[in-house]
Parts: C-alpha cells; sequence; structure tokens
C-alpha cells in the first residue's frame, strides 16, 4: 500500500475512534438529559426534601453542594497554587521533589471512598468535628489537592522558558516574575484544571457520605450569622449534598417518587456542572484577554 | 578538526575606558569546564562581538557578565565593573541585572500590551511618576527604531507584533531601564534580512550610549557592526583585538582560518 494509501486509513481510524468518544458522550448525557429534564421544575428547585411522601424537592441539597463547592475551592486553591509555584518554579529536581511528585500522584489515585473513611476517622471523630461541612471540605481537599497541584505546576511549566529569563534579565526577582509574568501566562490552563476539579467536588459522594453526612437539616435562609446553629451558612451543620441526595435517594429511600427525583437531580448536577465550564471559560478568556492585551 | 595551541593567545589592551573587565573567570557545568580563563576587557560606547563556533562558550560566557547563569553554572574569578567584583555572592543581582540589560536570540516579550511590556520592569526599579514613565516609554521605543511603528497602538498585545518588530521591542524594553552596559545573544540570528538590518542601525546608534557587547555567529555581521571582535574557541578566549585586525590581521593561526572559512 502506498503513502497516501495508509493516511487515508489512519484517518478513518482515527475518526472513527473519535466518534466513539463522542457517542459515548452525547448517549450519557442525552440520557440523563432526557430523563430527568421534564421534571425539572421551579418548584423542584425551591422546595425541602421529603422523607415519605412524594412531591419533595432539593433546595437544601442544590445549596449544600454549592457552599461545599465554594468552602472547598477556598481552602483547596491557595494550598495548590502555593505547591504548584514551588513545584515548577523554585524547587530544583532532587530526590526531594521526586518524593513530593511521587506522593502527589499516589494520593491522586486514592480512592474517594477511602479519603471518606479517613475524614471520618481523622475529623468527624477524632477532632471533633461531627458530620459538618467543614469535615467534607476537608476531605474534599485532600481528595482534590493532588490534581490541582499537579494541574497548576504543569500549567507554570507550559510557559516557556524566554519569559522567565525576560525577567530576570530585567532585574526581576523570581517571586515578581512568577506572579506577574509566569502566573497571567498559565491562567488559562490553571482555570481549566480549577473547572475539572470543581466538577469532580460537585458530582462527589462517596468521600462525603462519611464527612458532611447524609441528612439536610432544615435551615433558614434568612438567618446570616454563620455561628448560629440554623443558618444556612454555618459550616458546622450536617450537609447532604446533591450528589449523596441521589445515592440516597437510590439506596434507601422509602419516597414514592425516588426514580423522578434522582433522574431530576442527577439532571440538576450536570446542568450546574456544564453551566461553571461555560462560565468559567468564558471568564477566563476574557480576562486572559485584559491581561494580555489581544483582542 | 585541526588542534591549535589553546594556551596561545592574543588578548589586546584597549585604550579606552573599560565597561567590563573579566579577570581569570572560569565557567564550569558540572564536571564539564566550559570557560577557561577568561582575561579581557570590554570598552565603553563600544560594540564587542563575540564570535566562535557552536558550542565554543561564546553565549556561555555573555550570560555570565549579567549573572544569567546563577543556578546553571559554576562561575568563578571577577567580573569588574566600576570597580566592583559584580560575580562575588554579596552582590545584588537583580540590580546588576538593572545596569547590565540582556537581549535573548529569541524575542520574548512578555503576554502584555506593548505599553506594559516597557512599563512593567520600570515600576518594579520604583518608578512612580505617569510622566516619566510615558516619557521613558517613548524615548526608548525611539531608541530602538519601533516608535513610528507602534506609536499608535500602544495598547495592544506585544505578540501581535512581528518578529523583528518583537526583537526591537525587547531591545526598547532593556534600554527603557538605562542600563550601561547592553548584552545581545545572537539578537538577529532568528529574523530576516530587513529586520537584522534595521537591528544592526539601531545599535549603530545605541552604541552612543551604551556599552554593547553581542554574541553573533554572522562574520560579515560581527565585521560589519562591531568595534572589537573575541574569538572563542573551546572555551578559550583565543584572540581578542580590534575588528579590523581581528579580520584583516589576525595573529593567531586559528582566527585566521576560522574568520576565513578554513575552520574544522
Amino acid at each position: 500500500m502506498n503513502a497516501k494509501k495508509w493516511d487515508h486509513v489512519a484517518s478513518g481510524v482515527i475518526y472513527t475512534l473519535v466518534a466513539a468518544v463522542i457517542l459515548i458522550l452525547v448517549a450519557i448525557l442525552g440520557y440523563i438529559l432526557f430523563n430527568g429534564v421534564p421534571d425539572i421544575s421551579w418548584h423542584f428547585l425551591t422546595s425541602p426534601a421529603q422523607s415519605f411522601s412524594a412531591g419533595g424537592g432539593i433546595r437544601d441539597q442544590l445549596f449544600n453542594s454549592l457552599y461545599l463547592l465554594v468552602l472547598t475551592i477556598i481552602v483547596s486553591l491557595p494550598i495548590g497554587l502555593g505547591a504548584g509555584i514551588y513545584l515548577s518554579e523554585y524547587a530544583s529536581d532532587n530526590w526531594f521533589t521526586d518524593l513530593i511528585r511521587t506522593s502527589v500522584e499516589v494520593l491522586s489515585s486514592l480512592p474517594s471512598v477511602v479519603v471518606g473513611l479517613f475524614g471520618y476517622l481523622l475529623f468527624v471523630i477524632k477532632l471533633n468535628l461531627g458530620f459538618s461541612i467543614l469535615s467534607g471540605a476537608i476531605a474534599l481537599t485532600f481528595f482534590n489537592l493532588p490534581l490541582l497541584t499537579r494541574n497548576i505546576e504543569e500549567s507554570l511549566r507550559s510557559v516557556p522558558n524566554l519569559q522567565r529569563e525576560a525577567g530576570m534579565s530585567l532585574g526581576l526577582s523570581n517571586w515578581k516574575t512568577t506572579t506577574k509574568i509566569i502566573l497571567p501566562a498559565a491562567l488559562p490552563g490553571i482555570l481549566t484544571g480549577l473547572i475539572l476539579s470543581a466538577g469532580r467536588i460537585f458530582g462527589e459522594a462517596a468521600a462525603l457520605i462519611y464527612t458532611a453526612g447524609q441528612s439536610a437539616p432544615t435551615v433558614d435562609y434568612s438567618n446570616w450569622n454563620v455561628f448560629s446553629a440554623t443558618s444556612f451558612l454555618n459550616p458546622m451543620r450536617p450537609a447532604e449534598t446533591l450528589a449523596v441526595h441521589i445515592w440516597k435517594v437510590n439506596t434507601e429511600s422509602v419516597t414514592p417518587d425516588a426514580n423522578l427525583i434522582s433522574s431530576a437531580s442527577s439532571a440538576v448536577l450536570i446542568i450546574v456542572i456544564l453551566i461553571f465550564n461555560l462560565g468559567a471559560r468564558f471568564l477566563g478568556n476574557k480576562l486572559y484577554k485584559k491581561i494580555t492585551a489581544t483582542k | 578538526m585541526k588542534e591549535y595551541n589553546l594556551n596561545e593567545s592574543y588578548i589586546t589592551d584597549i585604550p579606552e575606558k573599560k565597561a567590563l573587565s573579566t579577570k581569570n573567570l572560569q565557567v564550569y557545568y558540572g564536571d564539564n569546564h566550559a570557560i577557561f580563563d577568561a582575561n579581557m576587557d570590554f570598552p565603553r560606547y563600544k560594540i564587542t562581538a563575540l564570535i566562535g563556533a557552536s558550542g565554543c562558550g561564546k553565549s556561555t560566557f555573555l550570560r555570565c557578565l549579567n549573572r544569567m547563569n546563577d543556578k546553571v553554572a559554576r562561575v568563578d574569578g571577577n567580573i569588574m565593573y566600576r570597580n566592583v567584583d559584580i560575580n562575588s555572592p554579596k552582590i545584588n543581582v537583580y540590580e546588576v541585572r538593572q545596569h547590565i540589560g540582556m537581549v535573548f536570540q529569541r524575542p520574548n516579550p512578555f503576554a502584555k500590551s506593548i505599553r506594559e511590556n516597557i512599563i512593567f520592569p520600570l515600576r518594579n526599579t520604583g518608578i512612580k511618576s505617569n510622566d516619566e514613565l510615558e516619557e521613558r516609554l517613548e524615548q526608548s521605543l525611539r531608541g530602538a527604531a519601533l516608535w513610528d511603528e507602534v506609536k499608535d497602538d500602544l495598547n495592544k498585545s506585544a505578540l501581535a507584533l512581528s518578529g523583528g518588530q518583537q526583537q526591537r521591542l525587547c531591545i526598547a524594553r532593556s534600554i527603557a531601564m538605562h542600563p550601561d552596559v547592553l548584552l545581545l545573544d545572537e539578537p538577529a540570528s532568528a529574523l530576516d534580512p530587513i529586520s537584522t538590518s534595521k537591528i544592526e542601525e539601531t545599535l549603530q546608534i545605541l552604541k552612543k550610549d551604551y556599552s554593547i557587547i553581542i554574541v553573533t555567529h554572522n562574520l560579515q555581521q560581527a565585521s560589519r557592526i562591531s568595534d572589537y571582535t573575541a574569538f572563542l574557541h573551546l572555551g578559550h578566549i583565543v584572540e581578542y583585538n580590534s575588528t579590523a585586525n581581528v579580520f584583516t590581521k589576525p595573529k593567531m593561526q586559528a582566527t585566521d582560518d576560522y574568520v576565513s572559512g578554513n575552520f574544522g
């Protein structure tokens, strides 16, 4: 066979593989949305869940998921940035940084249920935090941090070395070069990583069952006092998230409309993640253009 | 390759004032001895070219002069600048680099606007007055012969410029710092002939105010623009003399072979 023919065959194989990926993705998304979207209503989004009767909503679970996500990112982003910057811009290649990288990799392949049990033993029991949003956020930080750190490190590394030399040759310190030149240039990559990890956090269930708990106590959305037990902002209250709710409704719920609730909740979960994705991408592009002055 | 006696060299004493001098400079990459005993003086307000075959150490030598080899290689010996040894560990390297600027082989503007590319490093040196920043912006872009081409687009991204314009922006960025010495590491090797000649013209104007040291492997370029030329071979400075002498009356056999194309 000649080169041209081989090229055709190779292109065909590649197209087929890509089509398979897209097909699987579209099938899953389509199935979830097709089954769930018709059952999503304003009432469903804004009313509390019911334990025994039909017609319950997901108001608290949806809020808990978002709140937990925000808390987790607040905890993990500074640590991830610090570690990523250290590994990419400051650390020299030696056995110590190799050890850090290996640990990060091992940590990232830890099953989330193990992270959950570890969080249960350490935060919930030992440190007496109880089933709480805070325990959940710390457990999710453990779960999220390795990939986030890795991603930030890679994004920073992918900025050409010429940029660092330019900064150095103009008398900028390593810190200034990193924060004012390298970090802005790496921002789109870091943002993509953050979005991906936000999706993982938002959809995580196993690590939260043992840390944030499976109950959603009624909270008062007009109580802004973080320390009040009934406040929606209190990080020390137990909080069932949307993903945990889906799991629970499917396993131990006695509500007659369990099927409806789980499919509608799944659709909401997917839609929220899609909104994050598109929104963050849009914001990231805008930010990048503003910093780099490209049109 | 022909063998030359590398222990022999001809290093001229320059009559001009000195911008920089190196004394017994040695550079090591790990166990690899890259520069042997470099002793030479760079004149003020002149262009000095460093020439030699690839791997002879000319870029390594150049990068020592503003401490860009820190963390990359071990540099022993003295580099005297205004009677101070800037190769000493006690020296503030960031300040050294503000006095001794550098332009690299590949243009490396920051992913910022043209204006920010020049103003941002200036602000870092503590200049706050907007008038002064704007003045230096215009002055440096004029100095690098770029002003007329970009004066209406100062807020556009520097990455949208052509390669030659980007390189002149990098020169402008360096001279905006008002350095004493400008180090250029093959600044035109990635550019087309028109951009190259623009950069060469720019350098001729700049040497009135700056001492320029340029690494090039383009021999015509060295003979066209430089006042002094140093020829390096295998990490040794073999010959250092006025450019006219190096190209027409070389004292060393290796230099003669290299400039006449009989090398290797």
